[in-house]
């Protein structure tokens, strides 16, 4: 077992703390297909963790086990110490995870305000009636948590799409909206699922400007999907490379680039 | 007291004033500043704690009396603070271009040797960084906003709330030197250093003190009409004279309220919260306003498009003679009503001019349907006329004599005089002391008697008193035919057409004028949409033939009107070409204030320029680009050079 108290320094002089959640030996498979095939790698505390990987490696898949959304056939999940059972997705939220989708997933009649707040719905405790009435404690509450959601617009950047509804709002900026919201949970591990994909150049240079900061600033701990390689070896402090649903290589970016399993896979050899 | 003391009632100094409005507004909002979308606002009483803690906390970093202190960053209330703690402690605040990049910085931090730096946030820490091992004097780097700034090392920075909690804990041992400093200043001492745009070569450091900027702002509050109870929105470069007369000097003279917005991208949405009623733009804002606006229309439903062109109509025709308190017929007055309840008012709040009372353009003409535009609405929009040497203030419109046309009489205490050349010279206590470490350029610009050249040249109306620019002195030119050229006049004309951002015009020394001409993205844009047109970038719509054919037609027509101008019937634009990309400051090709540079220009595009004149239909070009990181790129395209119709002057003459 690995220990759970040691950690790293990166190369920037970042402190990384002990292990955060531990996944042994997973394997995932829908009927005949197997997705995952035995991996095993941990995520550390206050750590820029990359999953990458060709299409249809995996990787996707991976994030979802994490998340809680698919149950592993084999293998366990530690998540802080504990093997984690089975959940539904809003008791994986309560543990402090949060996520973002390939596929952008807000309530697009919203406002960007309003999306960002239904982040804060896991530290809301006053019930449906009391909101509405807003007295009291409902009120207080939501004060306190606009300020929490205040917070995170300021720190991204939208307060000028605060009021706007998000269906009309540019792809890039769709995004960063998606990251506030999963931001707001106030989460300590934190799974963006190709945050930067279909972005442009300047798009992708402020998005990873805002992860780092976000690690920086908050401590959050960081599982990214990412197919940018750029983007990924600059970012991370160790990157899980997957192909094929197993793991070829696992280490600090300079390990990955050069590990030649790594090349192959990402320049193509012949597969037995 | 003494005569140099008197000025003003006694309040010699930026820190007295500070003190008075403490002292007799105490409770009054001094300044606002959005964040975490709440506006938070400090009274006077409360802005003279935050400056005097400042204050004390650069003396223990070791501010000497006469230290340069730049400021960068976007208009934060902490950093106007920043520049009056700079004048508590005897030092000089030199406010820079928060967009300028890392080199050009790096020129004018070496230029006033400036030991300390109090810089926004993490962007422009960097840019300091970058160059801090070319600045000999640099010391230290106080910095506002810690976002990013984590992990670098502190020796090297130390945030502004330290600095005033330190200011605080050492206030007993600090505070005498603090007031002695602030006693030796006097109304010759420098209350600012604000470094010019540079239109031509290197910025030059424009010392002005306490007399310029404290009489200025008191002729100008009063020509006004300015009051305590005034609100503006300060969102204008804080390294621009104009922001630091408006947001300091007259924000301390009359005790008004300045209102920072959350951030640029909000601009709009404060502007329309805060509802100013002292503002000022550029011509530029204005256009893009309108421009959006218009844009708005044309989507609107088919009911509401009839109701907005009726009533503006109705507001064309009387809304400026109502609000200079001309008489205007009963029933007139009644539709302007109806139009104001119906239209202008819930236009204005959108445009967050429900309150404006006294608004200026100035730094550009403004076209006279932008200009008449929002004065019909009701909008008491002038024009000034200013300059950094002048303290802003040179001529201004008073109430009730407001022209597009002209930029009005000489402000209180400001002699003009017009030089036989054309080019304008003025006299008034806001003439700036000197360009530092630029003796040469001083003599240049000032003479002995203290008459400052403007370097434009225009005349004084004879009907009217009210003074019209033509052109920049140096750019008004000949034409081989001996006829006058004055490229800004045919420019201005074509800008007033929403489709067209920016253009330049050739033609000193040659036998025609030719021009570039930059589209308006925003408006073309939107034009493309609604007709279903793609493109794929700024480049593939600026050559699209039916974009070319417009822009053709707006050529076409400023030929005609300028064809009617004796002197400058000449400056007919014969051929012209859409330039493939927008002309940038970050190129070098126009002014941090977005003022063409027009060698710069004529050196960089010399290949268009020439194939203009010698007939080619198309010219391949490639073209340096810089990016907002600083990298360079270049971008190759091949541009249709355009003819255009030109009205016979002699043909016009024999008509006639």
């Amino acid at each position: 077992m690995l220990d759970q108290t040691d950690g790293y320094m990166t190369a920037d002089g970042r402190q990384i703390g002990p292990v955060v959640m531990e996944m042994r030996n997973i394997t995932l498979r829908f009927g005949g297909v197997e997705a995952i095939k035995d991996i095993s790698f941990d995520i550390r505390e206050g750590e820029v963790r990359a999953i990458i990987g060709p299409n249809g490696a995996g990787k996707s898949s991976m994030l979802n086990v994490i998340s809680g959304f698919y149950v592993p056939q084999e293998g366990q999940v530690i998540y802080k110490g504990a093997p984690r059972p089975a959940m539904k997705p809003y008791q994986v939220a309560r543990q402090g995870i949060a996520r973002t989708f390939q596929n952008i997933a807000l309530f697009e009649g919203m406002s960007v305000l309003d999306n960002v707040m239904t982040g804060r719905l896991t530290h809301m405790k006053t019930g449906m009636f009391a909101q509405a009435f807003w007295k009291g404690k409902a009120e207080r509450e939501e004060t306190e948590n606009r300020e929490v959601a205040e917070k995170i617009i300021d720190f991204l950047e939208i307060q000028a799409i605060r009021k706007t509804p998000v269906s009309r709002l540019p792809y890039g900026l769709k995004k960063r909206v998606e990251l506030a919201r999963a931001l707001a949970a106030e989460p300590e591990l934190l799974l963006l699922d190709e945050p930067m994909a279909g972005m442009n150049v300047e798009e992708k240079e402020d998005m990873s400007r805002f992860i780092l900061s976000m690690n920086d600033e908050f401590g959050t701990t960081i599982a990214l999907i990412e197919h940018d390689m750029g983007v990924v070896m600059d970012l991370s402090d160790r990157v899980v490379v997957m192909d094929y649903g197993k793991k070829i290589g696992d280490g600090t970016p300079d390990e990955v680039r050069n590990n030649q399993a790594v090349i192959d896979a990402y320049l193509g050899v012949a597969h037995d | 007291m003494s005569d140099t003391l008197s000025g003003a009632d006694g309040l010699v100094s930026v820190p007295a004033l500070l003190h008075r409005n403490a002292t007799q507004f105490g409770n009054a909002p001094a300044y606002r500043e959005k964040e975490f979308g709440i506006w938070q606002s400090w009274t006077w009483a409360q802005t003279y704690k935050e400056v005097e803690a400042l204050a004390l906390g650069l003396l223990d970093l070791g501010v000497a009396e006469g230290d340069f202190i730049a400021v960068i960053g976007r208009n934060r209330p902490y950093l106007y603070w920043s520049m009056m703690a700079a004048q508590m402690v005897g030092a000089v605040p030199v406010p820079l271009y928060q967009d300028a990049a890392a080199e050009e910085m790096a020129y004018t931090l070496g230029h006033c040797g400036a030991r300390f730096v109090i810089a926004g946030d993490q962007e422009q820490v960097d840019k300091v960084m970058d160059v801090q091992a070319d600045l000999p004097t640099f010391e230290a780097m106080i910095y506002l906003d810690p976002r990013g700034l984590r992990k670098y090392d502190p020796a090297a920075l130390t945030q502004y709330s330290a600095v005033q909690d330190r200011g605080r804990e050492k206030r007993a041992a600090l505070e005498p030197e603090m007031k002695a400093r602030i006693a030796k200043l006097d109304y010759d001492s420098t209350a600012v250093m604000l470094y010019t745009s540079g239109t031509t070569g290197k910025p030059k450091g424009v010392v002005l003190s306490n007399r310029n900027v404290i009489e200025t702002s008191k002729s100008s509050s009063e020509f006004d009409g300015l009051k305590q109870s005034d609100d503006i929105l300060a969102y204008l470069p804080m390294a621009w004279v104009g922001d630091f007369i408006f947001s300091v000097g007259q924000a301390l003279w009359t005790g008004f309220c300045t209102n920072c917005p959350e951030s640029a991208d909000t601009m709009h949405t404060d502007l329309r919260e805060i509802g100013p009623t002292y503002y000022f733009a550029p011509p530029r804002v204005f256009e893009t306003q309108l421009t959006n606006v218009m844009i708005r229309m044309e989507d609107a439903s088919p009911f509401k498009k009839r109701m907005f062109d009726y009533f503006m109509g109705v507001a064309r025709r009387v809304g400026p003679a109502i609000l200079d308190g001309q008489t205007v017929a009963t029933s007139d007055r009644l539709l302007y009503r109806l139009g104001e309840w119906m239209i202008y008012g819930p236009l204005k709040n959108t445009l967050g001019f429900s309150r404006v009372r006294v608004g200026y353009t100035a730094g550009e003409a403004i076209g006279p349907e932008i200009f008449d535009f929002y004065r019909s609405l009701g909008i008491n929009l002038k024009q000034l006329y200013g300059q950094t040497e002048a303290t802003v203030f040179i001529t201004a419109q008073p109430d009730g004599q407001v022209r597009s046309d002209t930029v009005g009489i000489s402000c209180p205490g400001v002699e003009l005089k017009i030089a036989d050349n054309g080019e304008v010279f003025y006299r008034s206590p806001g003439v700036f002391v000197e360009y530092y470490k630029n003796a040469e350029s001083t003599a240049d610009t000032k003479d002995s008697e203290g008459w400052v050249a403007t370097g434009d040249a225009g005349f004084i109306e004879e009907s009217s008193g009210h003074l019209r620019i033509i052109d920049r002195a140096k750019d008004v030119g000949k034409m081989a035919s001996g006829a006058m050229f004055a490229p800004k006049y045919v420019e201005n004309k074509l800008k007033f057409f929403p489709n067209i951002l920016e253009t330049v015009v050739f033609g000193n020394g040659r036998e025609e004028c030719t021009a570039f001409v930059n589209i308006d993205l925003n408006a073309v844009g939107n034009w493309a949409e609604r007709n279903n047109i793609a493109y794929a970038s700024y480049q593939e719509l600026a050559g699209h033939p039916e974009v070319l054919a417009t822009i053709q037609s707006h050529v076409e027509e400023v030929n005609k009107s300028v064809a009617q101008d004796e002197m400058l019937s000449e400056c007919q634009v014969h051929r012209f070409v859409v330039l493939h990309k927008q002309l940038d400051a970050d190129d070098g090709e126009l002014t941090r204030t977005q003022k063409v540079r027009r060698r710069i220009i004529e050196e960089k595009f010399s290949d268009i320029i020439d194939a203009m004149y010698d007939g080619s239909e198309t010219i391949s070009t490639t073209t340096e680009v810089t990016y907002e990181d600083g990298r360079k790129g270049a971008i190759s395209a091949t541009l249709d050079i355009r003819t255009a119709a030109v009205v016979s002057v002699a043909h016009r003459m024999a008509a006639e």
